[in-house]
């Protein structure tokens, strides 16, 4: 073994990467679950912030008529899409067009096609696209500062008279 | 060589682009990154020109660093902005405005305006530094590499208003600025855009309008396509003043609209005033829309069942907006000032007029004197700038206004220049701008756009509550190019060594023709001058000594208007400031 590590500096640096990989994984395992997925709630956040979408989601909305959740929703729509816009660029997983037949070749990208229906035999596969689907291209998410508790989704508002 | 940046310090929102020296067509914009939240950075391509100014532990600690600046402890931007609706108190806003106000102390703490004792106010000098600074950050943050920055001001800006804005420069720490007039770098834009086409498109003689409405100030400009040893050359030949009406008096006045008699907070109106904007541009955008829908929500976590829903009609839309500040006037409408009776707060001077096409038949009816005796003044294109053009409609309404001024006098039609991105195009300018000055391109000629006066109390017996008429004399004619000194005027003046001596000074935007020691008789009741700052010195030597001398003005390679007393049969010289500082002091409580 440790010839190995001698003799083959891939092998050592395998190894130390593998170390790495591993006191990083302590080192997550170590902070609080809200510093590991600071980023998702951080976009949690800046959806609320935004488009009002904890308050929106959280509501009991049953006993509402529609045009009072459609008035609502037109907030959490416009300020949500404002986010999304402004951290994600999008384009369809397929460029086919949504209810058009479409062929699955062999050796599909089964990451961005998922099948469904009648599922048997072999590629290529004769179907019809149901769902053009979507690949974020982009990500640009803010920078967030460590003094920040990303637990607060939204802090208390009081306003002082 | 390294590059050039061009800053756009706007009234409400600020851009900046960087070209390089080796070609033209390297202009790009620079993302600001700002806080969009405590603890978050997001980069804009525009810095909101909003200052918030939070009391000790509004936020927490360490929250509000910035990559440049990890003790910064006041809030710059998007975040400035969307937060200083809901604690209005200590936001600044529309800080050039400010600097442009001859009302207030503009060098002294008095932003925000009206802002309890507690709150730690700044000057519109500093405030336009805070924005400046930041931008200064976002550079080293991008890894600039640049030795000069061109920053735009008004067309309409004075020689005081001018000196801040450099002033503000040099406390952000920016070296090597020039200033660049923002209708100017718009057509900059234009011609970086157009490239050698160009030719193709103005032809000599032409007059181009540049009609610039930003959020909170409309900004006018005339450029006339000269020729030079057979090249075509560009010579802006006259600016209009300050008008302090923009975007942002759109979305207020349909927001108030749709407000009326309802009752809402002044957060709630403040999504209402935004939610107007998106609905104004969703109807501009798509002419077949009737009416959109508009929501705003409760303060509180509950939201469905607490929103107050509203409608905006095309009807109210073009009721509002197109006829109500783009009115079809005559050329001889002039615009309405409502007279102020009695005692009136010292505040922004808002236009009182909405009419940007009234302002415009004032414009060019004002600059008479270039109008060949015609009663106005024929533009034959014109080039639009600012957000508010993002909708056709408001641009195909002002073209169709003045070609029927144009078409009843007997001219023809106006053409359009098409411009580039309408928010960012003055920052590309002036970047672009950086680059002519190093002898590419073609460069806007013109000079200074305002003739300048020393005013000088007339000899007679005084007479108890009579203010003896002040005539002007002129020491810096109009059309000085940067770089130049005017001829010294013959008229002498005695200093006294040791004492404060304060000039009065004057500007004009329409007498063109006078010439270093013309003489205005009463300028402080002639239509044709407006009162700046007044100009200080301070003589040292020995005290009491009378010493004789002439004023001489000079416009300095900056932009800037410099003013010196040369001893008469001497080698003394001293520099005259302008005093930015108002006589009588206002509260600003």
């Amino acid at each position: 073994m440790a010839w190995r590590v001698l003799l083959h500096g891939d092998y050592a640096s395998d190894l130390l990467e593998g170390r790495k990989e591993l006191e990083d994984k302590r080192a997550r395992a170590a902070m609080p679950t809200e510093r590991v997925h600071a980023s998702a709630l951080m976009l949690l956040a800046a959806l609320q912030r935004e488009g009002r979408f904890i308050d929106f989601v959280r509501q009991d909305v049953a006993g509402f008529p529609d045009e009072d959740i459609g008035a609502a929703a037109r907030v959490v729509h416009a300020g949500c899409r404002r986010i999304i816009d402004q951290f994600f660029r999008f384009q369809p997983a397929s460029d086919g067009s949504e209810g058009a037949p479409m062929t699955v070749p062999a050796g599909f990208d089964a990451q961005r096609i998922r099948l469904t229906g009648n599922v048997t035999g072999n590629p290529p596969f004769r179907g019809t696209l149901k769902h053009h689907g979507w690949i974020i291209t982009e990500v640009k998410m803010p920078e967030i500062s460590d003094a920040l508790d990303p637990r607060v989704a939204a802090p208390a508002e009081v306003e002082l008279s | 060589m390294t590059g050039v940046i061009g800053i756009d310090l706007g009234t409400t929102n600020c851009a900046v682009a960087q070209t390089d020296m080796d070609s033209a067509s390297s202009v790009r914009t620079i993302p600001i990154p700002q806080l969009t939240s405590p603890g978050t950075i997001e980069d804009r391509g525009l810095l909101p020109s909003f200052l918030y100014l939070p009391q000790t532990g509004e936020f927490p600690d360490g929250t509000l660093a910035m990559p440049w600046d990890p003790g910064n402890a006041v809030i710059t931007g998007e975040f400035a902005r969307a937060h200083g609706v809901k604690a209005p108190i200590r936001l600044v806003a529309s800080a050039k405005s400010w600097l442009s106000y001859s009302g207030a102390d503009r060098s002294s703490q008095i932003l925000p305006w009206g802002a309890p004792p507690d709150v730690e106010k700044v000057s519109p000098v500093e405030a336009s530094a805070r924005y400046l600074k930041h931008i200064g950050g976002a550079l080293e943050r991008a890894n600039c590499d640049y030795s000069e920055v061109i920053l735009t001001v008004p067309a309409s800006f004075d020689a005081a208003a001018r000196e801040l804005t450099i002033e503000a420069a040099e406390v952000a720490g920016l070296k090597n600025v020039t200033l660049v007039e923002e209708p100017q770098a718009a057509l900059y834009a234009w011609l970086e855009k157009t490239g050698d086409r160009f030719r193709k498109q103005v032809e000599l003689g032409d007059v181009i309008l540049v009609v610039d409405v930003g959020g909170g100030t409309t900004d006018l400009s005339l450029i006339r396509v000269t020729e030079e040893n057979g090249d075509l050359q560009l010579t802006r030949i006259a600016v209009g003043d300050h008008i302090l009406l923009g975007g942002d008096n759109m979305d207020l006045a349909l927001a108030h609209n749709l407000a009326r008699d309802r009752k809402l907070d002044s957060s709630q109106f403040a999504s209402l005033t935004y939610a107007c904007r998106h609905a104004k541009e969703l109807l501009f955008a798509d002419p077949k829309l009737k009416k959109a829908p508009i929501s705003v929500v409760s303060r509180g976590s509950t939201l469905v069942g607490g929103t107050l829903k509203f409608e905006l009609t095309r009807e109210e839309l073009t009721r509002i907006l197109v006829d109500g500040f783009m009115p079809r006037v005559t050329i001889t409408e002039l615009p309405q000032a409502v007279r102020r009776t009695g005692l009136t707060q010292v505040a922004l001077p808002y236009a009182q007029d909405p009419a940007i096409t009234r302002h415009l038949a004032g414009f060019l009816t004002r600059q008479a004197r270039l109008a060949e005796g015609r009663s106005f003044v024929r533009p034959t294109a014109i080039l639009f700038n600012g957000g508010v053009f993002r909708a056709d409609v408001l641009k195909a309404r002002v073209i169709e206004v003045v070609n029927g001024w144009l078409t009843s006098d007997g001219g023809s039609p106006l053409k359009e220049l098409e411009g580039a991105d309408l928010e960012l195009a003055v920052a590309r300018g002036a970047a672009y701008y950086g680059w002519v000055r190093y002898g590419h391109g073609i460069r806007i000629r013109g000079g200074t756009a305002r003739a300048y006066y020393v005013g000088v109390e007339a000899a007679m017996p005084a007479v108890p509550g009579f203010e003896p008429p002040v005539r002007a004399v002129c020491v810096a004619p109009f059309g000085m190019e940067e770089g130049t000194q005017a001829d010294v005027p013959p008229q002498e003046f005695a200093l006294v060594v040791g004492e404060p001596t304060v000039f009065r000074f004057f500007a004009s935007s329409v007498r063109r023709d006078d010439r270093v020691d013309d003489v205005v008789e009463d300028a402080v009741r002639s239509d044709e001058l407006e009162e700046v700052a007044p100009i200080e010195t301070s003589l040292q030597g020995e005290p009491g000594q009378l010493v004789p001398v002439n004023l001489q003005a000079a416009v300095t390679e900056v932009g800037t208007l410099e003013l010196r007393c040369l001893q008469k049969g001497g080698a003394g010289r001293w520099k005259l400031e302008l005093n930015v500082r108002k006589d009588q002091r206002t509260d600003a409580a």
